[in-house]
């Protein structure tokens, strides 16, 4: 069987390759809104920040620094999104100006 | 309800993966951004109801509930503000806040887990755990600072220029052999606690000293590297926390931080040592010369004239443009040639704007339709046929030296071949050379038309001037 390393080192291969592939063929066009999205998605990190946070044991330590992590990656979830939204909204063809 | 959160968890990659897939057009990307805030929303009920138990196996419950839902509220109520008010001109600034923001979670969920484990070191801080977490709050932290001094440079609250001093780079390489030295002591016997903040510091301090010396230029390329830190540190924390879906969600992150990256260095044929180490600012001082060489300049009437007379106009707007608000005067501009019969495109470098595809952003704005929008590969074939070129803000490139001029610093970078065109006009404030200090042949071939003034201003005139020659 292989241990957790060996499975999650395989994962981050393959996922580095595809997203290598997928980032490759996004338009230039829109490499700003990508940026954008690409870091809202990273805040996935909100993730290890409430199991930090809410976890049963978790010292004083930990909850104050979970909660500035889950602050900070809310933060980034929140206006990450709605912010590329308002950029890709942005690009418009011409016949579907009004 | 574990290996429910577990298939959810799969469900949210698989969105993510979709969300990156459909920014591959524009008419797609709208449904890409749904996809992946779908997946974070997913993945955030997923880990709420599948919650590990107080013995890290099954099922428990989510303990202090009032820290996380206040952090939730605060994050909210920052965060929805932040993506409306913020004009599309600091979007490269927001960005660089939101990398340090991410950077920042990481690195003090790594701190965290480090100092809750430390009871239970030999079983949950073993090496390979250890190796990812030092590597999750090195990059975490060096992130952080570092993302913050370029928001300080983009923002123009920290000098723009390089700042450089005697053995910079010996000082910051011994620097981060300290820090790595603490990681790997660290990673060997990670009981030894007290070591901890002090690499925490040595991380915070290198961030800052690695992008104090870049310069404004180099923007783009940085902020495309931070992108990359930033998501690789959110991979590591997915190898501490073991879980698969936040080492995809970060590899795909950091993947495109990557590639982002490596478009900016291509375009202004840099390396990425070059541009990390380099420090730009050394090379232009000494090119200034003081050679007076004579120009053409035109009134807003005579260009107007010519752009009349033209049949495919391009233009070419840089970072200047946006400086000037005259985004949308130059909308005018298009629609006013555009009912003329005139063909009007536009010429976009990769680099032009802050950060990649900053200038598609602030064109697309302005209303102007994405299948205008040309970038560079694309457009360069149509300057021999084009009748006229506009550049407005734009300077560096356009540079013909660039192609010509071995001694240039900016010798190889590939530029908007603008030369080529029948005509050129430029609108500039004045013949001084741009922020890189270096002087643009273009300005003094005898098809430019210097078009003296404020790109907002001289765009107004232009557009005051055609319908006048229309109604005549």
């Amino acid at each position: 069987m292989p241990t957790d390393l060996e499975l999650e080192l395989f994962v981050f291969m393959l996922a580095t390759f595809l997203g290598l592939e997928i980032i490759r063929k996004v338009s230039p066009l829109l490499h700003t809104p990508l940026m954008s999205l690409t870091n809202a998605i990273s805040a996935i990190s909100v993730v290890g920040a409430i199991l930090v946070t809410g976890a049963a044991g978790a010292t004083f330590l930990s909850k104050v620094l979970g909660f500035i992590a889950i602050t900070a990656v809310v933060t980034n979830i929140v206006s990450g999104f709605l912010i590329t939204d308002r950029m890709v909204k942005m690009f418009k063809r011409r016949e579907e100006k009004k | 309800m574990a290996h429910l959160t577990q298939y959810i968890y799969i469900i949210s990659a698989a969105l993510f993966i979709l969300s990156l897939k459909w920014m591959n057009h524009p008419a797609s990307s709208r449904r890409g951004v749904i996809a992946g805030g779908l997946g974070m929303v997913l993945a955030i009920l997923g880990t709420f109801i599948g919650f590990p138990g107080a013995d890290g196996v099954g099922i428990g419950f989510v303990h202090n509930w009032p820290w996380i839902i206040t952090a939730f509220v605060i994050g909210t109520v920052v965060g929805v503000p932040i993506a409306y008010i913020m004009p599309m001109t600091a979007v490269p600034q927001r960005t660089a806040l939101s990398h340090a923001c991410g950077a920042l979670a990481a690195a003090l969920v790594g701190t965290a887990e480090f100092y809750q484990r430390q009871p239970h070191a030999e079983t949950e801080l073993r090496a390979f755990i250890m190796v990812a977490l030092v590597i999750e709050t090195l990059l975490g932290y060096l992130t952080f600072t570092g993302s913050l001094m370029a928001m300080g440079k983009l923002q123009e609250v920290l000098p723009q220029r390089p700042i450089t001093y005697r053995n910079q780079n010996a000082v910051n390489f011994l620097l981060f052999a300290i820090a790595a030295g603490l990681a790997i002591r660290l990673a060997i016997v990670p009981t030894d606690t007290f070591l901890f903040p002090i690499f925490a510091a040595l991380a915070l301090l290198f961030g800052v000293l690695l992008i104090i010396p870049i310069g404004g230029a180099d923007m783009p390329t940085v902020i495309a590297i931070l992108n990359s830190y930033a998501g690789l540190s959110a991979c590591a924390m997915g190898f501490v926390l073991n879980s698969r879906l936040l080492v995809v969600a970060g590899a795909l992150d950091g993947s495109s931080g990557l590639i982002l990256s490596i478009i900016m260095c291509k375009a202004m044929n840099r390396s990425f040592t070059n541009v990390l180490f380099g420090a730009f600012g050394q090379v232009q001082m000494s090119t200034g010369k003081a050679e007076q060489r004579t120009y053409r300049s035109a009134s807003a009437e005579e260009a107007a004239s010519v752009l009349e007379a033209a049949s495919s106009v391009i233009i070419v707007p840089g970072y200047g443009l946006a400086v000037a608000q005259a985004q949308h005067k130059i909308r005018e501009l298009y629609d006013s040639l555009t009912r003329r019969g005139v063909d009007v495109k536009f010429g976009i470098h990769p680099v032009a704007g802050r950060m990649p595809g900053h200038m598609n952003v602030l064109m697309a704005e302005a209303d102007i339709p994405y299948d205008k929008l040309v970038e560079m590969d694309e457009i360069n074939g149509d300057f021999p046929q084009c009748d006229v070129a506009l550049v407005i803000g734009a300077n560096d490139v356009t540079n013909p030296k660039a192609r010509t001029d071995k001694g240039s610093p900016i010798y190889g970078m590939p530029i908007l071949d603008v030369d080529k065109a029948r005509t050129v006009m430029v609108i500039k404030r004045s013949m001084n050379p741009g922020f890189a200090g270096i002087d643009n042949d273009l300005y003094y071939m005898d098809k430019t038309l210097m078009l003296f003034g404020d790109a907002k201003a001289f765009v107004s005139e232009l557009i005051k001037e055609l319908p006048a020659r229309v109604a005549a």
